[in-house]
C-alpha cells in the first residue's frame, strides 16, 4: 500500500518517510532546525576511532560545527586522511559521532537506530568513487534495488527505473551489466540508484575521482542539472579543487579533522587564509613560473634589464586591463612575462608576472612607482628578482 | 564381466548418489546459513557477534579436523537416534552430513567474504536491513563462488562416501573394497574407479558450467 501511494503522489514521496518518522518519535524533531534553512547541520561533532588491536586511536574529526543550506551544492575538500569520508558518513548515519549531533532535514540522524534509521536513510542518496554496482544485476535492476528494499510494488519500480534511466541519459543501457558499461555510464547508474527513492540530499564520495577529465566534466554537469531541476541538496567530498570549482557554490576546507575555512567558493578562493586552502588554489592556478623564465631570474638588477614582479589577481574582472593601465598611467613599457588566470565562482583568480624596465643605469625608480600603484589598486604584489 | 556384477555396480552407484545427494542437500541447508553467519559476525560486521563467531568457528574446526572414518564410528549412537539404525546407506547419510556442513560453511564463508565490502556499505546507505543485504546483495554477488564451493563439497562427499562401507553403508567404495580387494577381482576395482572418475568429472563440469552461467562479470569481456 505504502509503495503505491509513494508513486501516486510523487511530490509527497520525499516527505513521506519523514512523516512516518515523526509519528514514531516526535522527540527526534528539532524545532530550531526546522525553522532554519539548513538541510544538514553539524553541532559540536567529534569522531574518535578507538585504538584496536594495538593500532592507536584516531581523532578523525574535532569541533565540527557548520550548516549546509537547503538546495545548495557544497564541496568538502581536504587531503586524504583529513576526515572527509567520516564527515559525509555522519550525514547518512553510516557512522555515529563520538560527541555532538547531526541534524538532517530537521531530524537528529545521529540519534536514530534500526528501523527508524533505515527509513531516514531512504531520503539520503549516496554515490561512490568506485560506483559500487552489483555485478549480478543489470543497470535497471541496480537502480531498482533501493526501491525493492523500500518495498515498492513491481509496476511502480518499473516505471520509476525507466524515468531514472532517462534522467541520467542512459535509457539504452537498461539491460546491460556493469561489466559492459564504461566508468561514466556506471556512475550514471550509481546516480540514478541514489536518486531512486527521491532523496532530499545526495552525498557524493569522490564520485569522479576514478574518471577521466572529460567524463568527470559530464558527470559534474549532470549533478549540477539534478541540483537545479530537482532541488536536491548535494554534498560532495573531494580532494580535487577542479571539482569544487566546477560544481560547488559553498566550500568547507577540512584539514586534520578540523574545518579550517568555510564559505562561498568565490570568497574562500579569492582570499584563501589557511595554507591548505592556498595549496588547493595553487593546483588550479599554479604558482610556479615557466622554466625558461625562472632560470633567468637573478637577485641583482642589471642596466637595461627588467624587474620581475608577480601580481595576485582576485575578483570579478580583476586584472583585465591591469597591464594597459599600468603602462598608460606610469608611462612604462610594462611587459607580460607570464600569466595564469582562472575563474572560480564567477571571480577571477590568478597571477600575472610582469617585467618592469629598469633605467639605462639600472635604477629602481620605475619599480618603486609600479609597486606603489599596485598597492593603491589593492593588488598584492611581490618582487621575484631581475632578468637581463 | 557378468550381468550380476554389472547389476552390483549399478546398485552401488545408486547408493552412492543417494547418500551424496541427500548429504549435500542437508549439509547445504545447515552449511549455507552457518557460512553466511561466520562471514558476517566478526567485530563491526553486519551481524556482529564476535564471541559466538569464535565459538562456532572452533566447533567447525574441531569437526573438520576429526578424520572422517573416526567421525563415522564416534557418532554411531547419534546416528542410531536420527536414522533408527547405524548400518546401511540411510544411516551413512548422518555422518556424511555432519562432515559436510562445516566444510560447506567454510567454503560459503570464503565466497561471501570475496564480495566487495563497498557493496554492503552501499546497501546500508539506502536503508537495507541486514537480512536484505544478505539475500539481495551478498548471496547473489557470491553466487558463482557458492556454486563452485558446492561442487567441491559434492566431489569431497563422493570420496567420503567410499569410507562408509566400514559401517555397512554400501556404495561404490564398499563394492571396490569387498569385491575388488577382498575377493581379488581387479576388474571390479577398475570398474568402480572408472565410475567414480566419471561421476566427479560430471559433477565438476556441471558446477563449472553453472558458475560461468551466473557470472555476469564475465559478460562481453
Amino acid at each position: 500500500m505504502k509503495a503505491a501511494s509513494m508513486n501516486a503522489h510523487p511530490s509527497l514521496a520525499i516527505g513521506e518517510p519523514i512523516d512516518t518518522l515523526a509519528a514514531i518519535s516526535p522527540a527526534a524533531i528539532e524545532p530550531a532546525a526546522i525553522e532554519s534553512d539548513a538541510m544538514v547541520r553539524f553541532e559540536g561533532i567529534s569522531k574518535i576511532y578507538p585504538s584496536y588491536r594495538g593500532k592507536p586511536g584516531v581523532n578523525a574529526l574535532q569541533d565540527i560545527g557548520f550548516a549546509i543550506a537547503r538546495g545548495s551544492v557544497t564541496g568538502v575538500i581536504g587531503r586524504s586522511g583529513a576526515g572527509k569520508s567520516s564527515l559525509v558518513r555522519l550525514i547518512n548515519g553510516l557512522e555515529k559521532p563520538t560527541t555532538g549531533r547531526v541534524i538532517v532535514d530537521g531530524r537528529d540522524i545521529s540519534a536514530l537506530a534500526g528501523r527508524e534509521l533505515r527509513l531516514a536513510q531512504r531520503s539520503i542518496g549516496m554515490i561512490f568513487q568506485h560506483f559500487n554496482l552489483l555485478s549480478s544485476r543489470t543497470a535497471a535492476d541496480n537502480i531498482a534495488l533501493p526501491l525493492e528494499i523500500a518495498g515498492w510494488a513491481k509496476a511502480d519500480i518499473k516505471a520509476r527505473v525507466a524515468e531514472l534511466l532517462a534522467l541520467v541519459g542512459i535509457a539504452d543501457k537498461h539491460d546491460r551489466y556493469p561489466s559492459e558499461l564504461s566508468g561514466g555510464q556506471k556512475q550514471r547508474v550509481g546516480i540514478a540508484r541514489a536518486l531512486a527513492t527521491r532523496p532530499s540530499v545526495l552525498l557524493s564520495d569522490e564520485a569522479t575521482s576514478a574518471l577521466d577529465p572529460q567524463t568527470t566534466r559530464a558527470i559534474l554537469d549532470l549533478l549540477a542539472n539534478i541540483n537545479r531541476e530537482l532541488g536536491v541538496t548535494i554534498v560532495l567530498i573531494t580532494h580535487e579543487m577542479s571539482v569544487v570549482r566546477q560544481l560547488a557554490k559553498e566550500v568547507v576546507v577540512l584539514d586534520a579533522g578540523h574545518v579550517v575555512e568555510s564559505g562561498h567558493v568565490a570568497d574562500i578562493f579569492t582570499h584563501p587564509r589557511h595554507p591548505i586552502t592556498q595549496s588547493f588554489l595553487a593546483e588550479v592556478i599554479g604558482d610556479s613560473l615557466p622554466v625558461s623564465l625562472a632560470s633567468r631570474i637573478v637577485p641583482e638588477p642589471s642596466a637595461g634589464g627588467q624587474a620581475v614582479i608577480r601580481v595576485q589577481v582576485r575578483g570579478a574582472g580583476a586584472g583585465d586591463t591591469l597591464v594597459a593601465r599600468l603602462a598608460r598611467e606610469l608611462g612604462l613599457d610594462v611587459s607580460l612575462l607570464s600569466a595564469r588566470i582562472d575563474e572560480i565562482g564567477g571571480q577571477h583568480v590568478g597571477s600575472l608576472t610582469l617585467g618592469i624596465p629598469l633605467g639605462i643605469s639600472g635604477g629602481e625608480d620605475a619599480v618603486t612607482r609600479t609597486l606603489a600603484r599596485l598597492s593603491q589598486y589593492q593588488f598584492p604584489a611581490e618582487r621575484l628578482g631581475y632578468v637581463a | 564381466m557378468s550381468p550380476e556384477l554389472i547389476n552390483l555396480i549399478i546398485q552401488a552407484t545408486g547408493e552412492s548418489l543417494y547418500m551424496v545427494g541427500i548429504a549435500a542437500l542437508v549439509g547445504t541447508a545447515f552449511g549455507l546459513p552457518l557460512g553466511v553467519f561466520l562471514a558476517t559476525s566478526r567485530k563491526g560486521e553486519l551481524y556482529a557477534a564476535p564471541v559466538i563467531n569464535r565459538v562456532l568457528g572452533a566447533v567447525v574446526n574441531a569437526t573438520r579436523s576429526t578424520p572422517f572414518i573416526i567421525l563415522v564410528v564416534a557418532i554411531i549412537p547419534f546416528t542410531r537416534l536420527v536414522a533408527g539404525t547405524s548400518i546401511g546407506s540411510t544411516a551413512a547419510i548422518v555422518p556424511l552430513t555432519i562432515a559436510s556442513a562445516p566444510f560447506i560453511a567454510r567454503l560459503v564463508e570464503a565466497a561471501i567474504r570475496e564480495v566487495d565490502g563497498g557493496l554492503i556499505e552501499t546497501a546500508s546507505s539506502f536503508g537495507a536491513s541486514p537480512i536484505q543485504i544478505v539475500l539481495k546483495v551478498l548471496i547473489p554477488e557470491a553466487l558463482p563462488g557458492l556454486l563452485l564451493a558446492l561442487t567441491l563439497a559434492v566431489v569431497s562427499l563422493l570420496g567420503y562416501s567410499a569410507m562408509v562401507g566400514a559401517v555397512g553403508g554400501g556404495g561404490l567404495g564398499d563394492l571396490g573394497i569387498r569385491y575388488g580387494y577382498q575377493r581379488f577381482m581387479p576388474e571390479m576395482m577398475l570398474a568402480v574407479v572408472v565410475v567414480l572418475i566419471a561421476l566427479v568429472q560430471l559433477v565438476q563440469s556441471a558446477g563449472d558450467y553453472l558458475a560461468r552461467r551466473v557470472n555476469c562479470r564475465l559478460r562481453h569481456r
